[in-house]
């Protein structure tokens, strides 16, 4: 076991916490990405660059555009929820 | 050792945070979480001590290389994981719109 | 039950699964050294008999081709779902009015993102073909360059050409391509059987080690792959896309 890995490990492992921990989706947004990267750097040490080209890939491209677009659609909901909630008044 | 336990405790915190969630994307993202303990143990498992990664393009055919099955197992798994959180952020989205929450402990009722 | 008895009994059995859990890879073997004969034979077989470099991307194209047949299909259904799901939300002369609405009002991003999105696109794209095509040779192969070239549309949509989104990506063009690769890859399993050989079987001719076309059915599986996985995630990343169209359109 490299140095190196014992540190991605212990990255990892904090990232995925604190990526659990954060209860706001938008925030937790960006703690998931911090873990894709994370884990791309952890599957290089361990010596799959297939895997952590996957990994970059996919954690930076897809998954946040995907969340944050959600969450947008989200907010459109409730705010035009709010705002004929407001007309019938 | 320690790349076994890492597995464990992303699975268990997933998991908590499957359990403990307040908002459906949150939950989605937790899911990530336990997607990532698997593709961590797949790699712990295929890792061999001074292996070189398994592509011959400049290594001598001889070489100690790392397991790539499982690495073969786990590329896949990583893009198709994908995919299905987006369909599962589509379904939160269309929870979200019929429901008018995303809160999961209030969409617990079915209704018809 | 309430959240408390939730967090409870949640709390308690997370604790017996993680001893569990904790015992069970106590079992596993030493870290550093994979038993078992597989991990050795497989790399040495793509190299030796298939001339394949890049031993991972043959073993998911060749060795364990079948899963990766279904893994593709998961992929299909998957976009086909989340479609489906969005589709609920919108009809289709809304999104052309959304689109008009937005190229009529103006780009509302910066100057230097739009610049560049537009320099960074052509490279993307020719950087996710290298990706694919190249499968068999370098760290690679359909599923990383596909996405690759899914995230170049993603660039014409960040860069706020959303009309030009519209124009790229005629949808049924990208239903029609998504349905191709996944029928390629299944024909081409088949095409052992055409051949006299097991399905899934490496029928074409092996080639050198190191050039383009080694590997046999290796890179063209790779290419159905690319083609399917770029139409399925660019349909995904389409119908959320379109979701944002509306919402702009409300939000005056």
């Amino acid at each position: 076991m490299t140095a190196l890995q014992t540190v991605c490990l212990l990255a990892v492992a904090v990232a995925g916490t604190a990526t659990v921990l954060t209860r706001d989706p938008l925030r937790q947004a960006v703690a998931s990405g911090s873990l894709g990267l994370a884990l791309s750097v952890l599957f290089l040490a361990f010596g799959a660059p297939d895997v952590a080209l996957s990994q970059i890939v996919v954690a930076g491209v897809a998954v946040p555009v995907m969340v944050l677009l959600a969450l947008a659609k989200i907010r459109t909901v409730d705010r035009a929820a709010a705002r004929d909630d407001a007309e019938e008044q | 050792m320690l790349a076994y336990l890492v597995a464990v405790w992303l699975l268990l915190a997933g998991l908590y945070g499957v359990i403990t969630s307040r908002h459906l994307v949150h939950l989605v993202l937790c899911l990530g979480v336990m997607q990532a303990s698997t593709y961590v143990l797949l790699l712990a498992i295929g890792w061999r001590d001074g292996g070189a990664a398994p592509i011959y393009a400049d290594i001598p055919p001889n070489t100690p290389v790392v397991d790539p099955v499982v690495q073969a197992l786990t590329l896949t798994d990583v893009v198709v994981e994908a995919t299905v959180v987006a369909v599962l952020l589509a379904l939160t989205v269309q929870a979200h719109k019929r429901f008018g929450t995303s809160d999961p402990d209030a969409l617990g009722a079915l209704r018809g | 039950m309430s959240r408390r008895t939730r967090l409870v009994l949640g709390l308690g059995s997370l604790a017996g699964l993680g001893a569990l859990l904790v015992w069970a890879v106590g079992g596993l073997p030493a870290f550093g050294h994979p038993r078992g004969p597989y991990a050795d034979l497989a790399p040495r077989i793509m190299l030796d008999e298939r001339h394949v470099a890049n031993a991972v991307t043959g073993i998911t194209f060749d060795l364990r081709g079948f899963d990766t047949l279904g893994e593709e299909l998961i992929l299909f259904v998957a976009a086909l779902g989340a479609a489906v799901l969005l589709r609920a939300l919108r009809t289709e002369g809304t999104i052309k009015a959304a689109a008009a609405y937005e190229e009529r009002r103006g780009p509302g991003t910066a100057d230097a993102l739009r610049a560049l999105g537009a320099v960074l696109v052509g490279p993307t794209l020719l950087l996710g073909i290298y990706v694919v095509v190249h499968g068999a040779l370098t760290p690679g192969g359909g599923f990383q360059g596909g996405v690759l070239l899914a995230g170049a549309l993603l660039l014409v949509y960040a860069a706020g050409q959303v009309a030009a989104v519209e124009r790229v990506r005629p949808v049924s063009l990208v239903e029609v391509a998504d349905a191709l690769g996944a029928a390629a890859y299944t024909l081409v399993a088949l095409a052992g059987l055409v051949f006299g050989v097991a399905v899934m079987d490496n029928v074409l001719p092996y080639g050198t080690t190191g050039s383009l076309l080694s590997g046999g059915t290796v890179p063209v599986l790779s290419v159905a792959v690319g083609v399917e996985v770029t139409a399925g995630v660019t349909l995904i990343l389409s119908e959320f896309v379109d979701q944002m169209l509306l919402r702009s359109r409300r939000e005056d």
